[in-house]
C-alpha cells in the first residue's frame, strides 16, 4: 500500500500533490476509500474544487466518516486549502455547507484588500513565505499561523491544516510537507 | 497585500518554446519542461505558458507538455491560448494546470468565465485583455473591437475572473516600459489583482510596474539571458520590491 493516501473527492487536479510526494521520495495514491483512510500511514486532504461538490463527494463515498474515525484514532491528517476549510464545522461558501466537523470554527468569505488573496505571503510565527490562493478564510479557536492576519494554519490534536499551498510553494512547501509526513 | 509576483511567459507551439530564449546554460531551450523547471529554480514565482499555435493536433501535444510541467514543478503556472470552452479548461487543468487564460473565447461568449469560475474557483481563471486606444483588440493585438478596456475588465471579474492579466499593445515588445496610466486604471476599477504585461526592458521597468500592481509578466528580458533571473531579482528587489525570499535546498 501506498504510505500516502491523497483524499479524492471527484474535483480537479491532485497531480501537483503527487508529483511533490513523489519528489520527496514518497509513494502514494488518489482515493476515497473509508479503509484506506483509516490504515494509512498519513492522510493529506487536498485543496481543489468547490466546497459543495466536495462535501457531497466525501459523503457518499464514506470517506468523510472515514476521516473523522482516523481524527479519532489520533491518525495524522493534513489539509490544503479547501481541504482545510472542509474539515471545519461549516463554510459560508456555496451558499452554505456543512463540513466534516473535526474542529470547531467556520469559513467566511475573505476580507482581504484583492479578493481572490493570489500570491507568495509570510507566514507568521513559521517565517517562510508559502503560495496562497483564496477567497475565503477560516475562523477557528484553533489557528496556529496567520499570514497578513488571516488564518494560515489551523491544528488540533492530529489535524493540521494549511491555508496555503505547500505542493506549489518551492521549496519552503517540500520541507513542510517533508516535515509533516515526518510525524508519525 | 501578498508579495509582488515575477511571472515569466513561455510561448509554446507544438510542444516546443518558440521566440528568443537563448540557450546559454540550457541542454534544450526549446523543450518547455526543461526551461519551467530552470525558471522555477531560478526564482520565478508562477508560470505563464501560452499555446499560440492551439490547432487541433497542437491541443493534445499541449496536454501532454502541461502534465509533464506538473511533474516537476512546485510553482503555480497558467496555460492559455485557444482555451473555448469549458471541456478545453477542465482538459488544461485536470492535466495540471493551476489556472487557464482567457483571451477572445471571454470576449465572444462572457458566460464561459463564470462556468469556469463555478467549477473550479475564481482562483482558477485568468481573463487576459489586449488593451491599446481605449479598446480591447484581438487576434494578438491587430484587430481592434468596439469594447472598452475598463468596463470590460470589470465586467470579466463579476463573472468570476479571478485575475486581469493587461497586455498593453503598445508597449508590447518594445521594452521601453509598461504603460502604467493603463496598468493603475483597470486596477482601480476593479477588485481583482492584476498582471501588468507588455514593456519590460529592465529591472526598474519591472520595479515600476510592482510598485503599481500585483505582478508583472516578463518575457524577452529573461528568455534572452535564462541565467540571469536571480540577478533580475536582486535588482529588484535592490529598487524596493519585496518579493519572495528563495530558499535553498537543504
Amino acid at each position: 500500500m501506498s504510505d500516502v493516501i491523497v483524499v479524492d473527492y471527484g474535483a480537479g487536479n491532485t497531480r501537483s500533490v503527487c508529483a511533490a510526494l513523489t519528489h520527496l521520495g514518497h509513494t502514494s495514491e488518489v482515493t476515497s476509500t473509508p479503509e484506506k483512510i483509516e490504515r494509512a500511514s498519513h492522510v493529506i486532504l487536498p485543496g481543489v474544487g468547490s466546497a459543495k461538490s466536495a462535501m457531497e463527494h466525501l459523503n457518499e463515498t464514506g470517506a468523510a466518516a472515514a476521516l473523522r474515525q482516523r481524527f479519532a484514532d489520533e491518525g495524522q491528517i493534513l489539509g490544503i486549502c479547501l481541504g482545510m476549510q472542509l474539515a471545519l464545522d461549516a463554510s459560508e461558501e456555496d451558499g452554505g455547507v456543512e463540513g466534516i466537523g473535526l474542529l470547531n470554527g467556520v469559513v467566511t468569505r475573505l476580507d482581504a484588500e484583492r479578493v481572490p488573496r493570489l500570491g507568495w505571503a509570510l507566514v507568521e510565527p513559521w517565517g517562510d513565505a508559502y503560495y496562497f490562493a483564496h477567497s475565503f478564510a477560516a475562523q477557528s479557536n484553533d489557528v496556529v499561523a496567520t499570514s497578513e492576519g488571516i488564518t494560515a494554519a489551523v491544528q488540533r490534536g492530529s489535524f493540521l491544516g494549511v491555508q496555503f499551498h505547500p505542493e506549489k510553494s518551492a521549496q519552503a512547501g517540500l520541507d513542510f510537507l517533508e516535515r509533516c509526513l515526518s510525524l508519525a | 497585500m501578498p508579495l509582488a509576483r515575477l511571472i515569466p511567459c513561455l510561448d509554446v507551439a507544438n510542444g516546443r518554446v518558440v521566440k528568443g530564449v537563448n540557450f546559454v546554460g540550457l541542454r534544450d531551450v526549446g523543450d518547455p519542461v526543461e526551461l519551467a523547471a530552470f525558471y522555477s529554480d531560478g526564482g520565478a514565482d508562477e508560470l505563464v505558458f501560452l499555446d499560440i499555435a492551439a490547432t487541433p493536433d497542437d491541443v493534445a501535444t499541449m496536454t501532454s507538455v502541461i502534465a509533464k510541467v506538473a511533474d516537476v514543478l512546485e510553482i503555480p503556472f497558467t496555460v492559455g491560448g485557444g482555451v473555448r470552452s469549458v471541456a478545453d479548461a477542465t482538459r488544461i487543468i485536470e492535466s495540471g494546470a493551476d489556472r487557464v487564460s482567457l483571451n477572445s473565447a471571454a470576449l465572444a461568449s462572457p458566460w464561459l468565465i463564470s462556468a469556469i469560475a463555478d467549477r473550479y474557483g475564481s482562483q482558477a481563471v485568468v481573463v487576459a485583455i489586449d488593451a491599446g486606444d481605449g479598446v480591447v483588440h484581438t487576434h494578438g493585438g491587430r484587430i481592434a473591437t468596439n469594447t472598452a478596456t475598463i468596463p470590460w475588465a470589470v465586467e470579466a471579474a463579476e463573472r468570476g475572473a479571478g485575475e486581469i492579466l493587461l497586455t498593453s499593445i503598445r508597449q508590447d515588445g518594445k521594452r521601453t516600459g509598461f504603460d502604467l496610466e493603463l496598468t493603475s486604471a483597470v486596477r482601480s476599477a476593479v477588485s481583482v489583482p492584476v498582471i501588468a504585461s507588455g514593456g519590460a526592458g529592465s529591472p526598474e521597468h519591472v520595479a515600476e510596474a510592482l510598485r503599481i500592481t500585483d505582478a508583472a509578466l516578463i518575457a524577452s528580458i529573461v528568455h534572452e539571458n535564462p541565467m540571469g533571473l536571480p540577478g533580475l531579482r536582486r535588482e529588484i528587489e535592490n529598487l524596493g520590491i519585496n518579493l519572495r525570499p528563495l530558499k535553498e535546498r537543504a
